[in-house]
């Protein structure tokens, strides 16, 4: 290992008096996998943003094969040979992957079999299953992350830096990328992988970097380590990752779901004959790949989804009585005495307003309450303050607008104002994406606490460890088709995955 | 340090927010440049000493008590559409028909003063002109609404088109109505009887103009944050998914705040037909729709920073005339020192929000 294929010294770069990143040191050889570690809002992002072009470092120096360099955009970032593969793809849907792959190559003839042939031979090289002729609007999320890697291999790229790349991709396919990966190390690249997934990182890579909150923590071999050492370098302390699931209390029926269809206004099926039934006191989850139609079910539910068949069933606790919740507005739902509330995924866009403050957060859900043309900020401003308090929100104070805050700030704010409704139907959409790890376990810990109080509890989840710790029973959706409910408790990782890839459960 | 590598020479970097008085100090400083800068243009292109046409402007607006009411005048008119067109650009629409809604404001308060200035006493006929100069500049901003609700049409185009349709009606009403006929002029109406005339407060033409303005202020200041609907429109400007997350009907949010904003724009054509000009042409608003967009951005949206900048905009047109007609300027420098003056300020809201790094301060590696 003689000179380092890239090397960064002193890295630092703020926005406003955030430190994104802290003087960060970091060298990858060639032929060698590197994992950045870290929580959400780390830097790690930021950093691998630093060396592809997007950002431009305060301070600090990058070297490539030994010699310094000035990276001030994408393009000088390819002919250092760098490239990066991003969280969110960057295709042009309506362009084949070959027409995507050398889209925006100047020095290039513009001849389509030749791409195509060179695509092809790159796919063996490295074992990629492609059809170079396909249009992206026609593949599966992990094929559009194929053309993504294959596009800057094209390119040239020696040192390609993934940005979470199996946040996207089932269990299967997330083995399929890795075993790719591995070739392309053993064929002598640098790859540097973003994520914050531990096993992934003890499976896959050779030496592992640490950042917490944009401080560099220290590099260390992955085979010299424990997933144990790894969470306290990340988080600073020793943290117990167990989730204390309690038995169901008195489940009893609370929302019967009936064969509810969805077709989006472009004629795509997006839910298809969906039915199943929470119950009080139990935690559903819903496991699928991203964009399964999990956002739109709870939409659905939530009376944001114009439905093209099927019911939803509530029956209310309190008087016994049963509602029909379809095509009803949000409005109506709440006028019906349904105590339904929502943790949308989309939190700043959907869930909260950003520019405005907590007290004006609170009050979206009550600001109708009371007589009169003026609204009254006495009750959300308690509410703010109780949730502030309680949940251990860290802001300057409750007439912060929440943009400003941290992800798990804003999201103990959300999810505090839902629950302070007292619901009765819970439905929470990745509420912890993005979160530390202590947050993530304070929100896990409000849902069990809502859960013991009787409410139905829905938790849409990403993470299958998380899923099978915290959930009674786990419903599996694949392309808007329930493809199996399963027993939380007893479920197995392999069969979930299977399920989330559309193998129906034989024996339901 | 290896010194073969170029490097940018700067960089911006985003602020966290200013405590309020240093944001003032910087809006002051880019007002003494701006005032600078056209002080050595006033000086290269025609010789004469800056200092004398900057108190020949300031004079424009203060020397005389006539001169300094036809300002506030003119300011109540300009704030008035501002504050007209706020509740609307607050919920993210861009409504930039204000002309045309403030116009046929204007049409509706001529034609009830042509048909009814004979026939109704004059405080019933004051209050039906002024009923009718709302529903009018409403009924021109709902329509717009309407197809943005139902149809997702584009308001921009179709309240700027709205403006012609609006001027030509306004053509014709007049060539209709000429006087002397023939002339396409409309003259003072009801020039005798003076009948739909605001009237004088203790003699003074436009203290009656400047107060319904100031009510006008206090409307829309409590409208949008105190009260529900003021809230409503906030969370539909933010962010229409919140909306419907929370059960906001948008469609009805959308189409009721552009009654609002059209009525305010029709009020303003009112007092600008029936309590100044008393007379109506296709040039009454005179380009004041479009500049009180200008008004309600650089105030971002607060009715009280509105005063101010309306004040501001005004006192620079009135001097920018005056200065020409005084130095026997080409209309066109004038205008030019009014635009240096607003893009200076309009340009010191970057400094507001981001701070310039040069980059070898930082090299030296403190943070």
């Amino acid at each position: 290992m003689s000179v380092p294929a890239i090397e960064l010294r002193g890295i630092t770069k703020t926005f406003g008096q955030v430190i994104a990143n802290k003087n960060v040191d970091l060298v990858v050889n060639r032929g060698e996998i590197l994992s950045i570690l870290g929580e959400n809002g780390s830097g790690k992002t930021t950093l691998m943003n630093m060396i592809s072009g997007i950002y431009y470092p305060d301070s600090g120096q990058i070297l490539i094969d030994g010699k310094e360099v000035v990276i001030r955009s994408p393009r000088d970032a390819f002919q250092y040979k760098i490239g990066m593969i991003h969280q969110h793809f960057k295709l042009v849907d309506v362009f084949t992957a070959a027409e995507n792959v050398i889209l925006g190559m100047e020095n290039e003839k513009y001849n389509l079999k030749e791409a195509a042939d060179h695509v092809r031979k790159i796919c063996d090289q490295y074992g990629f299953e492609l059809d170079p002729e396909k249009k992206i609007y026609a593949m599966s999320v992990s094929e559009k992350q194929t053309v993504e890697i294959i596009k800057v291999l094209y390119r040239g790229a020696d040192i390609l830096i993934l940005d979470e790349p199996t946040a996207v991709l089932t269990p299967q396919e997330t083995d399929k990328l890795f075993a790719v990966l591995r070739r392309m190390r053993d064929a002598g690249k640098s790859v540097i992988i973003i994520t914050h997934k531990l096993h992934e990182v003890m499976s896959l890579s050779d030496k592992v970097a640490v950042l917490r909150k944009g401080e560099y923590i220290g590099t260390v071999k992955t085979s010299e380590t424990t997933e144990a050492d790894l969470t306290e370098m990340m988080v600073g302390k020793k943290v117990s990752l167990n989730i204390d699931r309690s038995d169901p209390n008195h489940p009893q029926d609370r929302l019967e779901v009936k064969g509810i269809d969805l077709v989006s206004p472009e004629g795509i099926r997006i839910l298809d004959d969906i039915s199943f039934t929470a119950r009080g006191g139990e935690i559903l989850g819903i496991a699928g790949v991203a964009g399964s139609g999990q956002k739109e079910l709870l939409e659905a539910i939530a009376g944001l989804q114009p439905l093209s068949g099927g019911e939803i069933l509530y029956n209310n606790p309190k008087t016994g009585e049963t509602e029909n919740l379809r095509n009803k507005t949000p409005l109506e739902i709440r006028e019906l005495g349904v105590r339904l509330s929502f943790v949308p995924e989309d939190r700043l866009g959907m869930g909260l307003v950003g520019n405005m403050d907590i007290i004006d957060n609170m009050m979206l859900r009550s600001y109708k309450k009371g007589r009169g043309i003026f609204v009254r900020k006495q009750e959300p401003r308690e509410l703010a303050d109780t949730i502030i308090k309680d949940l251990e929100v860290n802001t300057p104070s409750a007439t912060t607008p929440v943009r400003r805050l941290s992800g798990g700030n804003v999201q103990k704010v959300l999810v505090g104002r839902e629950i302070a409704a007292r619901p009765t139907v819970l439905m929470a959409a990745y509420p912890v994406r993005g979160l530390d790890i202590n947050s993530s376990y304070t929100i896990y810990n409000l849902l069990n606490d809502q859960k013991d109080l009787g409410a139905a509890v829905i938790f849409v989840g990403e993470d299958l460890d998380v899923l099978m710790e915290l959930c009674d029973r786990i419903m599996v959706i694949c392309a808007g088709r329930i493809t199996g409910i399963v027993d939380g408790r007893s479920a197995k990782k392999e069969e979930l995955g299977l399920l989330m890839t559309g193998k129906e459960a034989e024996d339901e | 340090m290896n010194k073969s590598v170029r490097e940018p020479l700067f960089h911006l970097v985003k602020r966290d927010g200013l405590v309020w008085w240093k944001s003032w100090i910087v809006r002051l400083v880019a007002v003494v440049l701006s005032l600078l800068v056209s002080g050595i243009l006033i000086f290269a292109l025609t010789g004469e000493n800056p200092i004398n046409v900057y108190i020949t402007m300031f004079k424009a607006g203060f020397a005389t008590r006539r001169r300094f009411w036809a300002l506030l005048q003119n300011v109540a008119m300009l704030l008035c559409v501002a504050l007209a067109v706020t509740p609307a650009f607050k919920m993210r629409f861009w409504n930039i028909g204000a002309e045309g809604q403030a116009l046929v404001g204007g049409l509706a308060t001529a034609f009830c003063m042509v048909y009814f200035g004979d026939k109704l006493p004059s405080g019933l006929l004051l209050l039906v002109i002024f009923l009718s100069s709302m529903l009018a500049g409403a009924l021109w901003a709902v329509i717009p609404a309407i197809f943005k609700a139902t149809y997702g049409t584009n308001e921009t185009l179709f309240t700027l088109m709205m403006n012609y349709v609006a001027a030509q009606i306004v053509s014709y009403f007049t060539y209709v109505h000429s006087n002397p006929k023939g002339s396409g002029q409309m003259g003072v109406i009801n020039k005798a009887t003076q009948a739909g005339w605001l009237p004088k407060i203790e003699g003074n033409n436009y203290l009656l103009n400047i107060l319904i303005v100031l009510v006008i202020t206090v409307f829309v200041y409590v409208y949008l944050s105190k009260t529900k609907h003021g809230y409503e429109i906030s969370v539909v400007g933010q962010s229409e998914n919140t909306a419907r997350y929370i059960g906001i009907d948008v469609s009805k949010v959308i189409i009721r705040t552009l009654l609002i904003s059209g009525a305010l724009c029709g009020i303003c054509g009112f007092l600008l037909v029936s309590g100044t000009d008393h007379t109506l042409t296709r040039d009454t608003i005179a380009g004041r729709g479009f500049t009180a967009i200008i008004v309600s951005w650089m105030a971002k949206f607060n009715p009280i920073y509105m005063v101010v900048v309306s004040f501001l905009i005004c006192f620079l047109q009135k001097g920018a005339v005056d200065i020409a007609s005084t130095y026997g300027f080409n209309d066109a420098l004038a205008e030019i020192i009014t635009g240096i003056i607003i893009f200076f300020i309009i340009g010191s809201e970057f400094f507001i929000g981001y701070k310039i790094r040069l980059t070898h301060h930082t090299k030296g590696g403190k943070n």
